[in-house]
């Protein structure tokens, strides 16, 4: 414990406080890749196998590609299908999803906001109503849901699904941690002197600065609402209004159904087409995603 | 996947460092009106109550009614919670979920926390690129990562198939009522450890430096600055991700639901509480009683949430 009298000031030890220059571990580096690969293989999988006809997938080797090279092919197989019902299917998510998670992250953005930076009546009841409802498990509520919404006659419309995705309370928690850090508290009492009302205060003055935890919570609902099955699959009969999740359900058990069209191949493919727009968007906002997480993290 | 280079941006600099106020200074409402907030939450609660307060009431009412085909609705008080009581189907679902639970979450979370301080050490070749990768397979829907699985464990055309072929091994087909568990257990590994390994991570880089330093000259090796310093520091990370696993394995639907039709007869209509909850009131029309299922699980996972909750900041103060 005791230090040494010749003590070697900062760059030895600073690889703890500045991870930017520290020494690297093979070991680490090799135990860590273990992980790494238990992550990619499988998508490594669903990718050679999305190239590959219905032939090759049962008779080639399932980490490398088969005879033929059909994955041009399967997209178009996979979106023309059945008078191009994926691409229905397609847009029917992107309109849950815009609808239901731009509607989520709307109303935990604002009311994240409120929690942090007013003190209202009722706030303390709210908070931990809210809180408590996180514990409910979804699909306690999915069901009951449904019989509220039948009588309403919502069942079997984009509603039904919509409606209840507008609700994250996990979200709303991030908002609120992120917002009650990122808006100084003075900045709204300057707005307010200067004679800006409630609304453009937020607008002008509060609502650029909550943009990381506002693209956080919006990456998060959005994956909560693309990959949503349980939902769907308790309101809507219709095929027609499926999202992707549902839709590629239908085509697995048709395949495994006797005498139904086997279609593993547009599965596969389909399961690929769908996974990749979300991939994509996390690997374009993450600089906005990870820097709303770390601050939601602090409160924690 | 080379765009992960820049750390941390600039504009992240302000919201990371932990504020030394309260999350609410109580001046912040006094020059307006007292309801002014409601402005902004009432918005959230008027769709909350309605697609969470309503429904568990609705939920509670149900449960105290039965529907017969013959003889129409009567209130029956807390009939279908003393017939949950004494129902083996819905006993094994909870025993099965309980398992899981008590297995796959402390592993899941282990491998998380492991991978967090291991990309928070800095000491990785191409750290942006595991956490990232790592991260991947919580952007794929349960119902891909279930088919991919599913088709994968398969002796038909999956990787078991191939392997027992390649090496002459005879692997198990991971779909039997024997090996099930263990293969949604996997699943569910498989798309939350990135997940639970961000949210670690995230506690990890808030980490006052000044800690470190303390450590520093003190002396403290790695594994003591990680024993005493790191976890300590993440503990209210910790408890919020024991809690959502907890919550999520009592909810486990997704999986097995899909799995059903790659595994028949390993994974039957009552395999998981929601399930059954599920299959009661869609094949079995018989509302009421999912109704009392699906509460009944509600109060369990509250109270095991609630147990966690309390237990881990306990331990913080």
């Amino acid at each position: 414990m005791a230090p040494p009298t010749l003590r070697v000031p900062a760059p030895r030890r600073s690889r703890l406080s500045t991870p930017s220059n520290p020494r690297r571990s093979p070991l680490l580096t090799v135990l860590t890749g273990i992980v790494l690969l238990y992550s990619l293989i499988p998508l490594l999988w669903l990718l050679i196998n999305s190239t590959k006809t219905q032939g090759d997938l049962f008779s080639t080797f399932g980490l490398w590609f088969g005879r033929e090279f059909s994955l041009v092919e399967n997209v178009w197989r996979t979106l023309t299908y059945d008078d191009g019902i994926f691409v229905r299917w397609l847009g029917n998510t992107l309109l849950y999803v815009v609808a239901g998670a731009g509607g989520a992250t709307l109303l935990a953005v604002l009311g994240g906001y409120a929690l942090a930076k007013f003190d209202f009546p009722g706030k303390k009841a709210v908070f931990a109503v809210v809180i408590g409802a996180v514990a409910v498990p979804g699909t306690a509520l999915a069901v009951p849901t449904f019989w509220m919404f039948s009588a309403m006659e919502l069942t079997d419309t984009p509603w039904s699904v919509i409606i209840p995705s507008l609700i994250s309370p996990f979200g709303l928690y991030l908002m609120w941690t992120f917002a009650s850090q990122a808006i100084p508290t003075d900045l709204m009492e300057a707005a307010r002197i200067d004679g800006a009302g409630e609304f453009r205060t937020f607008l002008q003055v509060c609502l650029p600065l909550l943009a990381p935890g506002t693209v956080t919570v919006m990456l998060f609902t959005m994956v909560a609402t693309w990959n949503n099955y349980f939902l769907p699959l308790i309101m809507l009969r219709d095929p027609d209004w499926y999202p992707l999740t549902l839709g590629l359900n239908q085509w697995n058990s048709q395949a495994g159904t006797a005498g139904g069209d086997a279609i593993f191949d547009l599965v596969l493919t389909g399961s690929l087409l769908t996974i990749v727009p979300l991939i994509i968007a996390f690997l374009f906002l993450q600089r906005f995603w990870q820097s709303g997480l770390a601050a939601g993290g602090v409160k924690e | 996947m080379s765009v992960t280079s820049s750390q941390m941006p600039a504009g992240a600099a302000a919201p990371a460092t932990p504020d030394p106020e309260l999350p609410v200074s109580p001046r912040a409402a006094s020059t307006r009106g007292r309801w002014a907030g409601w402005w902004f939450l009432g918005p959230f609660m008027l769709v909350f109550v309605l697609v969470f307060i309503a429904p568990v009431l609705y939920s509670l009412y149900l449960s105290l009614f039965h529907t017969q085909m013959v003889g129409g609705t009567q209130f029956v008080g807390f009939d279908n919670y003393i017939r949950a009581f004494s129902d083996g189907a819905f006993w094994a679902g909870l025993l099965r979920v309980s398992v899981f639970l008590v297995i796959q979450v402390p592993i899941m979370l282990a491998i998380s926390l492991l991978v967090a301080l291991a990309v928070d050490s800095g000491r990785l070749y191409g750290r942006d690129f595991f956490r990232i990768s790592i991260f991947m397979p919580y952007a794929v829907p349960a119902v891909v990562a279930s088919l991919m699985w599913g088709f994968m464990y398969g002796t038909r055309f999956g990787l078991v198939g191939n392997l027992n072929d390649f090496f002459g091994w005879n692997l198990p087909d991971l779909l039997t009522p024997d090996f099930i568990l263990l293969s949604i257990g996997n699943i569910v590994t498989w798309e939350f450890v990135g997940y639970n390994m961000l949210i670690f991570y995230s506690a990890l880089r808030v980490i006052p430096s000044s800690l470190y330093e303390a450590a520093a000259i003190d002396g403290a090796g790695q594994w003591r600055v990680v024993a005493a310093i790191k976890i300590p520091a993440i503990r209210g990370a910790l408890v919020v991700a024991t809690i959502f696993s907890i919550i999520g394995s009592f909810q486990l639907f997704n999986e097995p639901a899909i799995l059903q039709s790659l595994a028949p007869n390993a994974i039957s209509s009552s395999f998981t509480p929601n399930l059954y909850a599920y299959s009661l009131s869609f094949a079995g029309q018989q509302q009421n009683y999912s109704a009392t299922v699906a509460i009944i699980m509600g109060l369990v996972t509250m109270v095991i949430a609630y147990v966690v909750q309390l237990r881990g900041m306990k331990q913080e103060a």
